[in-house]
């Protein structure tokens, strides 16, 4: 088995690893470098749960081998918060309740991340056309799509939303 | 799913990478996005001794019209083709199928090159490239070839590419004034493969008949075809619904589709029928535009 090496930056962090040549870019995330907020979903190159950004361009990290990710910058959902202060996207999927059982939403905030990118308003259409690679298995899709709105400016943030409540319940000390 | 062991080397030029493909012949696969090869590595269905990257390899991505035709990179994504301005203004056709290829990571990635070379029977490109008469340029340290489209596609996942070549350029002849094309995909749900898709390209004489078609079919055979009986009942004619309905029958009775999860046979011939009608009547709209 040979291996070989490879260099990359992940969330501005230059790392490097042996690795075979067939090893995934996901594998190398989770496995080597133990950022396992990349999740597996599929393992088809259909759910989008993996997805990341490599030199900006968000890729499903199933469908790309860690060795053609050698030299690029590569931006997982680790890197979205800054110290304990959220991502814009993050906290917008916490206020609206864009999350069921979670799964899906690391790829889903990457993936929303890149859309806002390249187009930091889009319309209700273009943010479900910006996802339509992303599966949600609970079908949270509408309350996704609200986060991703409140995240563009689109959408006031609900101080009623399950997301807010939750956050006092958290902060309240049990009695 | 962890593909089979394969070597990987990422040669730096075009020189280098025909230089691999000589001396590793029938066992080096290329790599260009990845988006087809990497599951059938994952699947195992393909299982090379050797891949060879194409990333570093510069000057494959260009899109630019010249006099005589319109030249795209093989290594141009599906992302890029569709936002290229000179696509988006004058080659409706090629900006809407490259908008419904898979999904957005997909086209992120996915080249034209790529798709072309993979060589899947319900492709879009194949069908679109069939359908506007393009050639596909392939380099061997030997020369260039040009092949045309419709000698390109040759089974499933089968092309005119010889182990030796490299697929560098899709060359489309230049929109006349008085041309148009549509590609029209019917898919169960956004990002799948086409259940059906028909690509439709026309160019009208003074009188406003029909001086040529161009149908491509993708989906209902073991590769995507072109429905030369659909363009033999099209050329001469004054554009019409009756016309475009002849053509779409036409085009139906020379698909070969198969019963599965996409739909029976039947149901796909007929819908064979309707995106060739579909597609007829918005390229005739683009041609008088």
């Amino acid at each position: 088995m040979t291996t070989q090496h490879v260099r990359l930056t992940v969330n501005g962090e230059a790392r490097e690893a042996d690795v075979e040549p067939r090893l995934l870019l996901v594998h190398l995330l989770r496995d080597v470098f133990g950022l396992t907020g990349t999740h597996i979903g599929c393992d088809t190159s259909n759910c989008g749960a993996c997805t990341v950004h490599v030199n900006g361009r968000s890729a499903k990290a199933c469908t790309m081998l860690a060795i053609q990710a050698d030299g690029t910058q590569v931006t997982t959902i680790e890197g979205m918060a800054d110290g304990a202060t959220l991502h814009p996207l993050q906290q917008a999927f916490w206020d609206q309740h864009g999350l069921q059982c979670g799964f899906c939403t690391p790829g889903m905030i990457m993936q929303a991340a890149w859309l806002l990118g390249q187009n930091p308003r889009p319309t209700e259409a273009q943010i479900r056309e910006g996802i339509s690679g992303n599966l949600c298995r609970c079908t949270g899709y509408v309350n996704i799509v609200k986060a991703i709105q409140q995240a563009s400016g689109q959408l006031a943030v609900d101080v009623s939303a399950p997301g807010k409540a939750a956050e006092t319940i958290e902060a309240t000390p049990a009695s | 799913m962890i593909p089979a062991q394969f070597d990987y080397v990422r040669p730096a030029n075009l020189d280098e990478t025909l230089g691999i493909l000589k001396k590793r012949q029938g066992e080096a696969k290329l790599l260009s996005g990845g988006y087809s090869l990497l599951p059938l590595l994952k699947l195992r269905l393909a299982q090379p001794g050797l891949l060879v990257d194409l990333r570093d390899v510069s000057g494959l991505d260009g899109i630019v019209e010249t006099d005589d035709d319109l030249r795209i990179g093989s290594r141009a994504t599906h992302r890029q083709i569709h936002e290229d301005p000179t696509i988006v203004r004058r080659y409706p056709m090629f900006h809407e199928a490259s908008g419904g290829i898979g999904d957005p990571q997909v086209r992120n990635w996915g080249t034209i090159g790529g798709s072309c070379a993979h060589a899947d029977p319900s492709s879009d490109w194949p069908a679109v490239l069939i359908a506007a008469n393009a050639s596909l340029v392939c380099r061997s340290a030997a020369g260039e070839r040009v092949i045309a489209a419709r000698e390109f596609f040759l089974d499933t996942f089968t092309t005119a590419i010889e182990p030796t070549e490299v697929l560098t350029e899709i060359r489309v002849p230049r929109r006349p004034k008085d041309g148009g094309g549509a590609y029209t995909k019917l898919e169960r749900r956004v990002g799948d493969f086409a259940t059906v898709g028909v690509a439709a390209v026309v160019v009208l004489a003074k009188d406003g008949t029909i001086a040529r078609a161009g149908i491509g079919v993708t989906a209902v055979a073991e590769t995507p075809f072109a429905a030369t009986d659909a363009e033999a009942a099209l050329v001469g004619q004054k554009p019409s619904e009756e016309a475009f309905r002849r053509a779409g029958q036409a085009a139906a009775a020379m698909s070969r589709p198969v019963d599965d999860s996409h739909g029976p046979a039947d149901y796909k011939r007929a819908m064979v029928a309707e995106m060739t009608l579909r597609s007829l009547r918005s390229a005739v709209q683009r041609a008088m535009a």
